[in-house]
């Protein structure tokens, strides 16, 4: 089968690889009918996310045709339609039965590199890295979906590809970015990085009740979306974002933000994002923080920063006491997908929201790498490529 | 939907030649800068420029740093850097071109290298701008219309206020009495961190599913 493998830095590559099989009763075949290129894949193609080997397979965001099932899997039969969750559950453990199913106990098979890592070991991922299990990714014509009994959502078939793709990942990202907020209808929610995921997160503060919700980004064609959302829009180019942010709320700073940007920021006029790039680039930091930054000093006293972004190792320069002192409250991690799916389908199905508004580009599987480059360099008015092998 | 005219043919590997290129641009950096900054009398001898060697140690640093810069995720500042940098040292070298120069002829033939460094360099530098940098009047297309609802978005604020956050992601835990919005203005009338009843609360952890 054809598939976008990892080769380096910067380098995806359309290869052949071999088809997958099933491994374990409980797994699943699928063949992929949509896929998309997410934000948090340019990490691993920028390499800052260690643990990649050549040849992995990319991809977490994916759905298809189930056509293969392992004979404990009673949940699926060849021919349901789902989408697959980039999060690998098991659904049984302490983890799982909490909702906390992006840390589940058991699928990582890699548990000894992610426990090196991190401390204790995280869910398995598909497509992201070997400190998260090494399971191939879904940007492929075939995928094996490991604990695919758990790992699944139905949709319908009223429903197109480009309405439920996203349940796998950017959909439920921006939403449990915002349910970690508990928004309030007093509330303003500064959102940081108008890619794909600050794209949801407008959309969810906004069908939360969020009273006012800022999008601060640089890119014009992004702004104009997240406006279409419902976001007050702030240029860092062209406008001091703390100056705004103070001016919108009385001086007191919103009670929420949200960190849609990670670990790769782009904050090209501050003087921290210089010293960021500089030490990024020589290795004495993994991840330029700026947005976390940022976030800190302008959130109200006892708010909430939620923190979507992919963070991958260390960050220097974390003003500490501002966040001690405010009391400020941290929200983060991967997302529990799972635990949001059967809502967001319930609302896309009674037409509350159509995830498809954020697809750009729809390419086929062989323009990936190319389309990789692409949504990197923020050319062509990319912001969500979906890709069909 | 497909908005795709950057593309034209699609491309066996997302890193293109001028990004190879620019790479080896890098190493060879990294390289000559290290030799700069650890043997520079090796270089003042051959090129008679004895007593020089602080200013080649600094050439050195700055061919390391622009290397740095070139394997970064981006490049293209630091290629445009190189280009600065061969324009120096040739300016630098062309001191060296004096008559009483017994090594005349090995500078000149440093001028060279570095001349088809510098065509390279530049050659390196404008493929990597047009390829990764985004263009300043760039067509932007107009996504105003791309709501994702199926109402005008202020409309939908609160449409999902069916939804009620989970206790474990409510930001009041510990703080007092769960309130609903509708029940918000009694917050002002009621002692901070009391229930009803004049009780603490009592920490909720419990995850509701």
């Amino acid at each position: 089968m054809k598939a976008l493998c990892w080769h380096g830095k910067n380098d995806i590559r359309y290869d052949t690889v071999p088809d997958p099989k099933i491994e374990h009763p409980r797994d699943a075949i699928v063949k992929t009918t949509s896929c998309a290129i997410c934000g948090s894949d340019l990490h691993l193609y920028d390499h800052f996310i260690p643990g990649m080997e050549h040849g992995d397979i990319m991809g977490h965001e994916f759905m298809g045709e189930v056509v293969e099932v392992g004979s404990e899997n009673k949940k699926l039969k060849v021919g349901d339609r789902i989408v697959v969750p980039f999060t690998i559950i098991c659904g049984e453990c302490d983890q799982c039965k909490r909702g906390n199913f992006s840390v589940c106990e058991r699928t990582n098979r890699r548990k000894d590199l992610g426990d090196k890592a991190f401390g204790h070991a995280t869910a398995g991922l598909f497509g992201y890295s070997h400190l998260t299990g090494g399971y191939a990714g879904g940007q492929a014509e075939y995928v094996r979906v490991p604990f695919a009994d758990a790992t699944h959502v139905k949709v319908p078939s009223t429903l197109t590809d480009e309405q439920v793709l996203f349940l796998g990942d950017i959909f439920p990202t921006g939403w449990q970015a915002a349910v970690q907020c508990d928004i309030q209808p007093t509330d303003t929610v500064a959102i940081w990085g108008a890619g794909p995921v600050g794209q949801f997160c407008v959309r969810s503060a906004v069908l939360l009740g969020a009273k006012q919700v800022v999008m601060i980004d640089n890119v014009p064609e992004r702004l104009l979306m997240a406006e279409a959302g419902g976001a007050i829009t702030i240029n860092f180019d062209n406008e001091s974002v703390i100056e705004r942010l103070n001016e919108l709320t009385q001086g007191k700073g919103p009670e929420k933000c949200i960190d849609a940007v990670g670990l790769e920021s782009h904050a090209t006029r501050s003087i921290d994002a210089v010293y960021d790039r500089v030490k990024q680039a020589t290795m004495m930091e993994s991840d330029r923080p700026h947005v976390l930054r940022e976030m800190i000093y302008v959130c109200r006293p006892a708010g909430v920063l939620s923190i979507p972004g992919v963070y991958g190792g260390l960050v220097d320069k974390i003003p500490m006491g501002a966040l001690m002192n405010k009391a400020l409250t941290v929200r983060t991690g991967q997302t529990h997908v799972n635990r949001w799916t059967d809502d967001l389908l319930r609302r896309i199905e009674e037409g509350q929201i159509d995830p498809s508004f954020v697809i750009t580009h729809t390419v086929g599987l062989d323009q990936g790498p190319e389309m990789y480059q692409t949504f990197r360099d923020k050319l062509d008015n990319c912001i969500k490529v979906v890709l069909k092998p | 939907m497909n908005y795709l005219e950057h593309a034209s043919t699609p491309r066996q590997s997302s890193l293109a030649p001028s990004d190879k290129l620019a790479r080896g641009l890098g190493f060879y950096s990294l390289g000559l800068g290290l030799v700069e900054l650890l043997a520079p009398r090796a270089m003042t001898r051959a090129l008679g420029m004895e007593g020089s060697e602080n200013l080649v140690r600094a050439y050195g640093a700055r061919e390391i740093a622009s290397g740095i810069g070139v394997l970064s995720d981006n490049p293209v500042p630091a290629l445009w850097s190189r280009v600065a940098g061969d324009a120096l040292d040739l300016a630098t070298l062309a001191t060296a071109l004096s008559d009483d120069n017994p090594k005349k002829g090995n500078v000149k033939i440093a001028m060279a290298v570095v001349l088809a460094t510098a065509l390279v360099d530049v050659m390196a530098a404008k493929s990597s701008t047009a390829l990764h940098v985004r263009p300043r009047r760039m067509p932007i297309v107009d996504y105003s219309d791309r709501t994702g609802f199926p109402k005008p978005a202020e409309a939908m604020r609160g449409a999902a206020k069916d939804f009620e956050t989970p206790p474990d992601m409510r930001a009041d835990i510990g703080t007092g009495q769960r309130l609903e919005p509708m029940q918000r203005d009694l917050v002002s009338r009621t002692p901070a961190n009391t229930d009803p009843v004049g009780q603490p609360p009592a920490m909720n952890n419990q995850v509701g599913l």
